[in-house]
């Protein structure tokens, strides 16, 4: 029982990481409609911005963290302005191929300045509390209390502010977001910015729960995508049922299979969600 | 000067042309409506004005500044809006959230063109709070008006705003855009309804093969043999 308990627990930090990640990826998805294969590669880029001012400025971690989402958030921007702005109105395949290309540029740029090894934000060993016979790490409660107020943040961005509402809309109907004024490139860019920001900061936790890699972002790539497609593509909210779903459905099945398998059983998952929900937890759009 | 004017267009989604030589005009104050058998091109022709579909030879004019192939989101900025004949509302949204996306590039306190819409459109405002894809067919419609309006347009350009709804809903349609044209919106509507847009409109065009065939009050159109027998024969 405890162990089951323990499990829940590695899969409940796992499922608030890949919601932030999928969350950001099915806002993307809503609003640009293509599926954006740099999504995992952004999140390694923000991990090492964020080491850039641990290691390299000695800044605490949680002054490091808004500093790295916001350089999440630019180069997300920078990416669009640059290359995806020229490519708007074309076939989401282009799209879908130029993103994996960013991704590679992106996972090579890191390993070329940081290398290819694994690093970590501080050296040392975290010392797990002992609550109740289960082992929590205090870095697990931080990522869990971090996703808590990026999704509630988020959550009050989309609800009540204009540009919020604006992508909800833009993410309804695009067409009719253009001939109503919406500034639909302005909308773009604030949404690059979140998810970015979103992506950032998802990369960050990993790296909290594991270790810096060039290659940490790219592996999440499947369950992150697998959790957004659960939840209903460019449905962000859907994408939090999603994340935790896969999250704790890799985690539990290392109770009976080997950890190998763990992207597998996300696959595994999503399909047949998908066969029984055609579009997704919460019927995602149809169009 | 005419509110907008529509000189000899050509123009269709990329193949062939679909619009042959479309002239109509609007005057300040007026309800001016299409009518013309499926395919005709009305649609297309509201879909040119507003930049939606390219033009390619001839002119519009708004208020005698040229617009022709003009994109949406600047002609929407000059005092013009559109209502496109399908999927227009955005469904997710709250009915009030519609209201302020037509507000969007708007940076004034807009509570009072709220109000106003709602004082138009009574049911909106009850279900302001409700997602705009569960209202039925007549309140998605006054939320698509409702919207067009927040920006207080000079013409509003409207696409079937009548199409399959209830007897009553229509009646009750056409008489908040004879409110709203009180205030001095002007009006260009396509309606499928002929004889009933004809009796209510300042002045009608009938559209066929992508040409505007007749111009004439609405009276005078409805009495004319050809119009009618064209029409129907299409
Ligand atoms: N998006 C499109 N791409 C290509 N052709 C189109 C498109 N929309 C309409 N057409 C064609 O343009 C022509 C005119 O269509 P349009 O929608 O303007 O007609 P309409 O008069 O509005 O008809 P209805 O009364 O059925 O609404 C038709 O032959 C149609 O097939
Ligand atoms: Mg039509």
């Amino acid at each position: 029982m405890i162990e089951i308990l323990q499990v829940l627990i590695f899969g409940i930090v796992l499922g608030s990481i890949i919601t932030l990640g999928a969350v950001g990826l099915s806002l993307l998805f809503g609003i640009l409609r293509f599926a954006n294969f740099a999504h995992g590669d952004m999140m390694t880029v923000g991990a090492y911005l964020a080491l850039v001012f641990v290691a390299g400025l000695g800044w605490p971690i949680y002054a490091a963290f808004p500093m790295a989402l916001a350089g999440g958030a630019v180069v997300a921007i920078a990416i669009d302005r640059v290359l995806y702005k020229r490519l708007r109105r074309t076939a989401p395949v282009i799209l879908l191929i130029s993103s994996f290309g960013v991704g590679l540029m992106l996972r090579s740029l890191v390993q070329f300045i940081w290398g290819p090894q694994s690093l970590v934000y501080e050296p040392g060993i975290q010392f797990p509390l002992e609550i109740f016979g289960l082992r929590i790490k205090p870095d697990h409660l931080v990522i869990l209390a971090g996703v808590i107020i990026l999704v509630i943040l988020l959550h009050l961005f989309l609800q009540y502010t204009k540009m919020g509402k604006a992508m909800r809309a833009m993410s309804d109907n695009m067409d009719l977001a253009e001939i109503t004024g919406i500034e639909t490139e302005r909308v773009i860019m604030w949404t690059w910015a979140l998810g970015g920001a979103l992506a950032a900061g998802a990369g960050i936790f990993l790296a909290m729960d594991t270790r810096l890699q060039p290659f940490m972002g790219w592996n999440m790539l499947l369950p992150v995508f697998a959790a957004a497609i659960m939840g209903g593509i460019g449905k962000p909210y859907g994408a939090i049922a999603g994340g935790m779903t896969v999250g704790i459905a890799e985690e539990m099945s290392t109770l009976f299979f080997s950890p190998a398998y763990k992207s597998a059983v996300a696959f595994a998952l999503m399909v047949i969600i998908l066969i029984v929900r055609p579009t997704g937890l919460f019927g995602g759009r149809s169009r | 000067m005419s509110l907008l004017e529509v000189n000899g267009i050509y123009g269709g989604y990329g193949g062939a042309d679909i619009l042959h030589g479309v002239e109509l005009r609007v005057e300040p104050g007026e309800i001016v409506v299409i009518i013309g058998p499926n395919g005709a091109g009305k649609s297309t022709v509201m879909k040119a004005i507003f930049g939606l579909v390219p033009v390619r030879e001839g002119r519009i004019l708004f208020s005698g500044e040229e617009i022709t192939n003009l994109r949406s989101s600047i002609i929407v900025r000059r005092g013009m809006s559109y209502v496109p004949q399908e999927y227009n509302v955005f469904p997710s949204l709250t009915v009030k959230e519609n209201l302020e996306m037509g507000a969007f590039i708007r940076t004034d306190d807009f509570s009072e063109q709220l109000a106003h819409v709602f004082e138009i459109f009574p049911p909106l405002k009850d279900k302001r709070r409700q997602a705009a894809g569960l209202l039925s067919g007549g309140e998605r419609q006054m939320v698509a008006i409702g919207r067009a309006l927040m920006l207080t347009p000079r013409l509003l350009m409207l696409d079937e705003p009548t199409a399959g709804l209830s007897p009553q809903v229509v009646d009750l349609i056409f008489e908040r855009i004879r409110t709203i044209n009180d205030l001095g919106i002007s009006f260009l509507m396509v309606e499928q309804n002929a004889k009933r847009a004809l009796s209510f409109a300042h002045r009608g065009y009938l559209m066929t093969m992508g040409r505007s065939r007749f111009e004439d009050t609405g009276p005078n159109l409805l009495a004319n043999p050809d119009v009618m027998e064209m029409f129907l024969g299409g």
